[in-house]
Order: C-alpha cells, then structure tokens, then sequence
C-alpha cells in the first residue's frame, strides 16, 4: 500500500529490465475494454445529462419520453445568476479559499513536526489528527451552533472557513506528510550538512520538492469544502450561504424548474469536477489520507 | 522510522546529548498552532455535547437547563424513531458499502487492462463523486426518479416495470444514489491495490501455467484484501454519516422510513429543539462509531507499520 515498499520496489527491483513497459504486457482485450467503456458511459450520463438539461427550456426538460434533441440557450443560465446566485457562489469560494490556504499553512508545518522532526509522542498526535476525521459532524454541530451564536457568528462566512479548516486539517496534516516522508534523505541529510538552518531548509529544499504535493493537497482540501452541506445548511442563513444552501431552494420544484435547477446545479459542480479531473492522480492519497498512493 | 531517525542525528551532529526540554518544546513549535486549533474546533465543542446531553435543555424554554442525570440517554434508546433511524442507517450504510465496493472491485478489475481510452474511462468514472452531494442528490430525485418524466422509469419501461422511486422504495432509492456516488471511491482504493502488485509474481504464475482465476483467488486476493478492509471502513465511516442525500431527496420520509442518524438528530436538534436528546443521541453515535474506528485506525497503523 505504501509507493515507498511497493511501486517504486516494483520498477527500480533486481530485475533491471524496461520496467515501465510491464503493464502494458498485460493481454489487450477489446471486450474487456467494450465492457468498460459501456459501464463508463453509464455512470457519467447522469452527469451529462444535468449539463445538456441546463441548456433546455423548461417545457423541454420535463417531457415524457425525454427530450433528446433541441435548440441549447442560455436562458436558465441568465435566470440563475439573474436570481442573486452570484453571492452564493462568492460565499462559497471565500469559505472554501481562505479554509484550503488555512489548512496548508497549519497543516505544513504539523506534517513536517510529524515526519522530519522528532518529537515526543508525535505517533499520538498524528492518530489524534485523524481521529477527528472519524468524529461525525452531528455530534459537534450544536455546541458550534450555540457557540457561534453567543459570539454573533452565525450566517458569517469567517465562522464556515474556520470550520472547514478543521474539517481538513486531517486531510492535510496526512496527506503533506505522506509526500514528506517519501522524500530522498539524501537531499535533506545534503541540506544539513551545508549547514542549513531549518526554516532555509523548509524554504529553499523541501517546499520546492513537495510543490506538486502541496497542490494536490490543496485541491483536495478545496473539494471538500466546496461541496460542504450540513455545516453550511445549519450555520448560515441568507448572508453567508453557500452554493450547496442556494440549491435548497430547488427542493420542492414538482417538474417545474428542472432545467433551471440544472443550470445551477452544473455551475455548482463544475468547480470540483474541473479540480477532481486535475488531481486525478492523488485523489485517492487524499482519500485515504495517505494510506493509499 | 529510519527516514525521521537519520536526519535528525545528523542534526544533532558531534554532541550526542539527548535534547533538553526547552529544545523539544521547539521542536514541537511547528506542531503547536495546528494541533490546538483542532483541539479548539473539535474537541470542545464535542465537551459541551457531553455536557448538553446530561441537562435538560431546549432551545424553545430557555428556563430549561437543568442537570438531568441520564435521562436523556434514556429516552433516547425508548424512542421508537430512534431506533428506527438505527435500523435505517445500518440498512443505508451496509447496502451503499457493499454495493459500491463490489462493483468498485469490477470496475478496477476492467480498468487494470489496457485498452483504448483507459484514461478517459477513468475520468468518466470518478465523476459522479465529484458532483457536489446535494446537486447530485437534485438531480436523482428530479431527472432519474421522477414518476412520470424520470429516466429511470423511462428506461425500465420497455421491461414493464415502473414506480414511484422516493415513495415507494425511499432508502433503496437512497442507496442508489450512494452507490452511484462511491463506487469510483471504492475503485479509486481497489485500482490501487490492483496496481500495487508485483508484477513478477504474476509473471511467474503465468508462466507456471496458472489460469487467469487461479491467480486473482491465489494470489490478487490475498493482496487486495488489507485494500477491501481499508475501503469497507473509510466507506463505512464516510457513508454512516450521510446527509445530504436524505435531506434532499427524501426529508427521512415517507414518514420517517428513510431518517437515519444524522438526520434524526438533526430533526431533534433543529427542528424539535430538543437539544438534550440530540446531544445524548450524537454522544452515542459518536460512541458507535469509535467501535468502528478502532478497527479503522488498527488497519491504518498497519499499512503505517510497513511504511517505517
């Protein structure tokens, strides 16, 4: 499960041969390959289909059977934004930015405590951080309902980035690590002997080596707050609602607005898609806090 | 660990001394902010949900506030919705992890070949859990499930079969959509434990004449099973705590025959403003899922111990 005993054991092992090309040895099959396509094409056309409703009229996108065939416009688009979404999605991107950036710049320098230092007990602190991950959000919502209230935090977009942040400190906390400890020691024990003092060290060695790392991790942290709901739905109320709360107001659309819905709806996920397909390959780090590489 | 032992002698260079405790304490500074933040955010207001769930207090009698023993505990486990929204989450959880992680497991199994368009494949399949929650939630009730206008019943009617998905079936109408949203989760983990393999293994297998199924039940499985675990119990705890969906699609209806955990004690704490019982149920849900945890973090640790 860890590149550092497997993957990388795998190309660089005894065998000196061209490595890289090992998979694709593997026996093509195009039924295989059919199979996989159809199953693909499956699980994305729900999503296709939000995108290509959002280009409908309303008495298009509710028919029976399916509209398949029509002329796009922009109408739902003009209507969405016309009807005050822009706030929402600025609430939204405030909350998700400014918590992403707070979890890097806490989350750094825990992770390195956690890997490159040796601290006392830091095995304690580590789990502690993912710990928290594993505490259901509704057994801390009250508290930060009534705590939020008594310091007139409520509907205040500060209050959804400081509990993003915490949201996804774990994920940061692991996930930075994990691109620590997989750095070569002979570059930090280099550093060192140069005579480095830490902080140049952090600087000038290993920020620029765990950069596509960082990125990833942010991305990542950005993912999950942007697509935060239950926080969001009881901590805020029309001044600082975010983009998921926006889309409550389509819950009880009976067949009427479904085109307007998806218009929004594919404003709302484009954001996330567009940052998922782009971190793609650490997806699956940043889901398993780092377990999985 | 050696990666964290040999820097740090190095450090320490010709004077071998343990660090004194003003050196440690600055060594941890870097730990400091962060760890207390979490703690602050965290674990204080967790304090006060324990402390909630001992007083009698609703947010509508603000005279309430009174110390109440265990008897909100009490009620808690009395009440019939309760333990109805158990039932339900434990239906919701196991149908959406076992769904997701067998055909996650499948999918992997394709995607691990090569064939035209893998990459594109890939990018198809984990997007359905990209799309924000509550928009995806939307947009099964509306365009998949809908009686008369949802795709859903359109496709299946050439086979005769039709329903009112959220009516009739609300949590297999949930589990759907979970499934729909985990699996590429469940396959993301289970590509890697595919690829994590060592291909000489299989090389020599093959070439020892072992068939294809021979070598995913002798020699695939056992590797991927420490892969199945770690998904079954992120899912586990991930899907446990689902929301959004219910919220959206259902409201825990018809009646409450799809509320489960979250949504119950959202109900009692938001909607009743009975905030001891919701804190004493989010005290036990928290209890449950520690169980769940342990095994969790047990499985964590080990894939850590063979890191170091």
């Amino acid at each position: 499960m860890t590149s550092v005993t497997e993957a990388p054991a795998a190309v660089a092992g005894p065998a000196p041969g061209p490595a890289p090309r090992r998979r694709r040895r593997r026996p093509f099959r195009p039924a295989a390959g059919l199979l996989a396509w159809a199953v693909g094409l499956l699980f994305f056309f729900p999503v296709l289909w939000m995108f290509l409703t959002g280009f409908k009229q309303e008495s298009q996108a509710s028919t029976d059977p399916p509209t398949l065939f029509f002329q796009p416009t922009l109408d739902q688009y003009a209507a969405v934004l016309g009807r005050d979404f822009v706030p929402y999605l600025l609430n939204s991107l405030q909350a998700s930015v400014l918590s992403t950036i707070l979890a890097i710049v806490l989350g750094l320098p825990a992770a390195y405590a956690l890997s490159l230092v040796r601290i006392p007990k830091w095995r304690d602190s580590l789990f502690f951080f993912l710990s928290t991950k594993l505490l259901p959000p509704v057994a801390m919502i009250l508290p930060l309902y009534v705590i939020a209230q008594n310091l007139g935090a409520l509907d205040d977009a500060r209050t959804l980035t400081l509990v993003y942040t915490a949201m996804n400190m774990p994920i940061a906390v692991w996930m930075i690590r994990s691109f620590l400890v997989e750095l070569p020691k002979e570059v930090l024990e280099a550093a060192r002997m140069d005579g480095a003092r830490r902080f140049t060290e952090m600087r000038r060695v290993i920020l620029p080596m765990i950069a596509p790392g960082l990125a990833a991790t942010a991305l990542i942290c950005f993912i999950f707050a942007w697509n935060e709901f239950f926080f969001a739905v009881n901590l805020t109320a029309t001044r600082a609602a975010t983009v998921p709360v926006f889309l409550v107001g389509f819950i009880s659309g009976e067949g009427l607005f479904w085109a307007r819905l998806s218009a929004a709806s594919t404003m709302a996920a484009l954001p996330v898609i567009i940052a998922g397909w782009t971190a793609q390959r650490w997806l699956v780090r940043g889901l398993s806090l780092g377990a999985v590489k | 660990m050696t990666a964290q032992t040999t820097p740090d002698t190095a450090r320490r260079g010709p004077t071998t001394r343990e660090p004194t405790r003003g050196e440690r304490w600055i060594r941890r500074t870097p730990l400091l902010p962060g760890l207390l933040f979490v703690i602050a955010m965290t674990q204080i207001p967790f304090l006060f949900t324990v402390y909630y769930s001992f007083q009698d207090s609703n947010l509508l009698r603000p005279d309430s506030g009174s110390f109440a023993g265990i008897s909100n505990y009490g009620r808690v486990l009395g009440d019939p919705l309760f333990r109805n929204a158990v039932a339900n989450t434990v239906v919701l959880t196991v149908g959406a992890v076992v769904l997701s992680l067998a055909l996650g497991l499948a999918l992997a199994v394709l995607l691990d070949r090569a064939f035209l368009g893998r990459g594109i494949v890939r990018t198809l399949l984990i997007t359905p859990f990209l799309v924000m929650p509550v928009a995806a939630a939307l947009l099964w009730k509306t365009s998949m499930y809908h009686p008369v206008y949802g795709l859903l019943n359109w496709a299946l009617s050439p086979f005769g079969v039709g329903a009112d998905w959220v009516n009739d079936f609300p949590l297999l109408s949930i589990v759907m959509v979970l499934t729909w949203q985990w699996t590429p989760f469940m396959m993301l983990i289970m590509l890697a434990g595919l690829q994590s393999q060592s291909p000489e293994v299989l090389e020599a297998a093959r070439v020892d004449g072992a068939r294809p199924f021979a070598v995913f039940r002798r020699i695939t499985f056992p590797h991927l099973r420490r892969f199945v675990e770690l998904a079954l119990l992120l899912g586990t705890i991930y899907i446990v705590q689902t929301f959004d969906a219910i919220y959206m699609i259902t409201q825990g209806g018809p009646g409450q025959t799809s509320t489960n955990l979250p949504y119950f004690i959202y109900l009692q704490a938001f909607r009743a403003f009975d905030v001891g019982e919701a804190a004493a149920a989010g005290v036990i849900v928290v209890a449950a899922t520690l169980v769940i945890a342990m095994f969790a973090l047990r499985v964590v640790s080990s894939l850590f111990e063979e890191e170091s």
